[in-house]
């Protein structure tokens, strides 16, 4: 069956959002309701707090995207939602309404994995071409995934501890910026220089892996060192060494992998893509380094968690007319 | 008026549809599966059983917790979701109000239904009947067992105690309620849907957007933010764009 228009839903984090995407390439809508001023309060995402604003905000942000998609339900052909990895109790929000409309309107349902929506982000930009790379790197993810051909996903690099994104929001605390740190720090960075130097882990090291604990461990002991004999760090420079670290090796290792595979194309994804250091400093590589190798960055807007990329991830699937599990749950800890 | 009731507050799940107050079909599991998996489903078979299609029905009732957060947050996103998407009217009922809705019209007899609610709490209500009506006389509340058993037996009236939870904290009701404590069979225990169908047929109907559970209590991050900002008047915490 061939789909032309689809309603998505994502609630695998702290984002409620739905959206109608046409041909798996035009955005005809993409509502985002974000929770972060809430967990704020928090210092971080608390998963209970994340599921009960999902409740209050899945109805609302649905008719939003159907509104301002002008979209009736007889002209879309499937429902498609997170099906995981991300947090259970706010996937659960998503997972059911999605379930309800689908039933409610005898349209199939499509699972879609958020990894793999993070990568369709950047079909809503231009047309993906094989084989290519992607660098996913959010809250909770750092990888390198190889797709020889489309529907075809190979993790041939990923972090062995904390996430880029987890790293900046930690570093964020010891900083005393807000949550999620990884903003302020970018843009602290601007202001700063590279002055301390702080370990590129895993740099040198054959495997196309990333180990972000030591590096942030390195952070947190100049900062408590200076604490203790009472010197005073220049925050932005603090901001400028961290970001450096983490730039460099995330760019070092795509370029490299993306040489030894030969792709056509660099694509990045997640969170972390909003970060202005590693947008430029991978823009700057590739154009240095593979002068025929496209690199797509997505736009702001489809960088954080939303439902125009999983619709968009949606539209590589293969679904029949009567495609409707309403046994479809949660998958917390789907991989790719 | 047909009505189509869900209720996952607990470890039960039960899904019914009723006509004019009159049963067309029901389903009540007790088995420890996942809501998640199983409400939909059974959603779609009663209502295929009663001979019905969703576009059938004029009214959704949902039990709106107090219960297992994520169990009661099943059933009212769903029913929220197709209420909304079908634009047939939602009401919520108290799932406490659900269970209590079991007892026996008793004249002058206390109704009180139990879930646990961990470290020797519970969440629990006081109802009567009055006039044929199920009438509820206190807010329904998170409490220490210990302390609820006290107030029930200065009441100093019979008290029907409904609920599977009830098991774990008999000995200490017993104690305090004596004579006065009412039990009822275990195939009253249950929350049953029909019994939440009926009860929504009276209730208003609510705003389907603006409708959440009732948690009956804070989650600890927000208990201990409000204790340490209490000039916090809260405000939108969510940003739409």
């Amino acid at each position: 069956m061939k789909l032309k228009r689809v309603l998505a839903i994502e609630t695998s984090c702290d984002e409620t959002s739905a959206a109608v995407i046409e041909n798996g390439t035009e955005q005809l809508s993409n509502v985002v309701a974000s929770q972060i001023k809430s967990h704020q309060r928090f210092g971080g995402v608390v998963p209970e707090v994340a599921s009960r604003h999902h409740v209050e905000q899945m109805t609302l942000v649905m008719e939003a995207a159907l509104l301002e998609a002008g979209t009736s339900y007889d002209e879309l052909d499937a429902i498609a939602v997170t099906e995981g990895p991300g947090l259970v109790g706010a996937l659960l929000i998503g997972v059911n309404a999605a379930k309800a409309v689908a039933y409610a309107h005898n349209l199939p349902l499509i699972p879609v994995n958020h990894i793999i929506g993070h990568i369709y982000a950047n079909q809503l930009v231009q047309p993906l071409r094989f084989p290519l790379l992607s660098l996913v790197v959010s809250g909770g993810h750092t990888e390198l995934v190889y797709m020889k051909q489309a529907g075809q996903y190979e993790v041939i690099g990923e972090t062995r501890d904390d996430a880029a994104g987890e790293a900046y929001d930690k570093v964020g605390r010891v900083l005393g910026v807000p949550y999620p740190g990884g903003k302020h720090i970018d843009e602290m960075a601007h202001h700063g220089n590279d002055t301390f130097h702080f370990p590129r882990a895993m740099m040198q090291d054959d495997t196309n892996d990333f180990s972000f604990s030591g590096l942030k461990s390195s952070f947190i002991n100049t900062v408590h060192n200076a604490q203790q004999k009472g010197e005073v760090l220049d925050k932005n420079d603090l901001a400028a060494s961290f970001q450096a670290a983490v730039v460099e090796v995330l760019v070092n290792k795509t370029i490299r992998c993306a040489k030894e595979r030969k792709v056509k194309q660099i694509v990045l994804a997640g969170g972390v893509a909003a970060n202005k250091g590693l947008r430029e400093a991978l823009t700057a590589a590739t154009s240095e380094e593979l002068t025929e190798v496209e690199l797509i960055i997505p736009p702001l807007s489809l960088c954080g968690d939303n439902a125009a990329m999983i619709g968009a991830a949606a539209f590589t699937e293969s679904i029949e007319p009567d495609q409707l599990d309403l046994t479809l749950n949660a998958k917390p800890g789907l991989s790719l | 008026m047909r009505i189509l009731a869900m209720d996952t507050s607990n470890q039960s799940m039960s899904v019914a549809v009723i006509e004019n107050k009159q049963i067309l079909a029901e389903k009540t599991t007790n088995v420890k599966r996942n809501h998640s998996i199983q409400l939909m489903p059974t959603i779609e078979y009663v209502i295929k059983d009663a001979n019905l299609t969703i576009d059938d029905i004029d009214r959704i009732a949902v039990a709106k917790g107090p219960g297992s957060y994520t169990g009661v947050r099943i059933a009212v996103t769903v029913a929220k979701t197709l209420a909304w998407t079908k634009g047939i009217e939602l009401v919520g009922i108290s799932s406490l109000k659900v269970m209590a809705g079991n007892a026996q019209q008793l004249k002058g007899s206390l109704i009180v239904p139990i879930m646990d609610a961990r470290r020797g709490n519970v969440y629990t209500g006081l109802y009567t009947y009055q006039n044929e009506e199920l009438i509820e006389l206190e807010r329904d509340k998170h409490i220490s067992a210990e302390e609820w058993a006290k107030e029930l037996a200065s009441k100093h009236k019979t008290v029907q105690m409904i609920g599977t939870d009830l098991e774990k904290h008999l000995p200490l009701f017993k104690h305090c309620l004596k004579e006065n404590l009412i039990l009822l069979p275990s195939y009253q225990q249950l929350p049953r849907a029909s019994v939440l169908a009926m009860l929504g047929a009276q209730a208003e109907t609510i705003d389907i957007h603006t409708f959440v559970p009732e948690y009956a209590k804070l989650t600890e991050a927000e208990e201990n933010w409000k204790e340490a900002n209490p000039d916090d008047l809260g405000g939108s915490l969510v940003e739409k764009y």
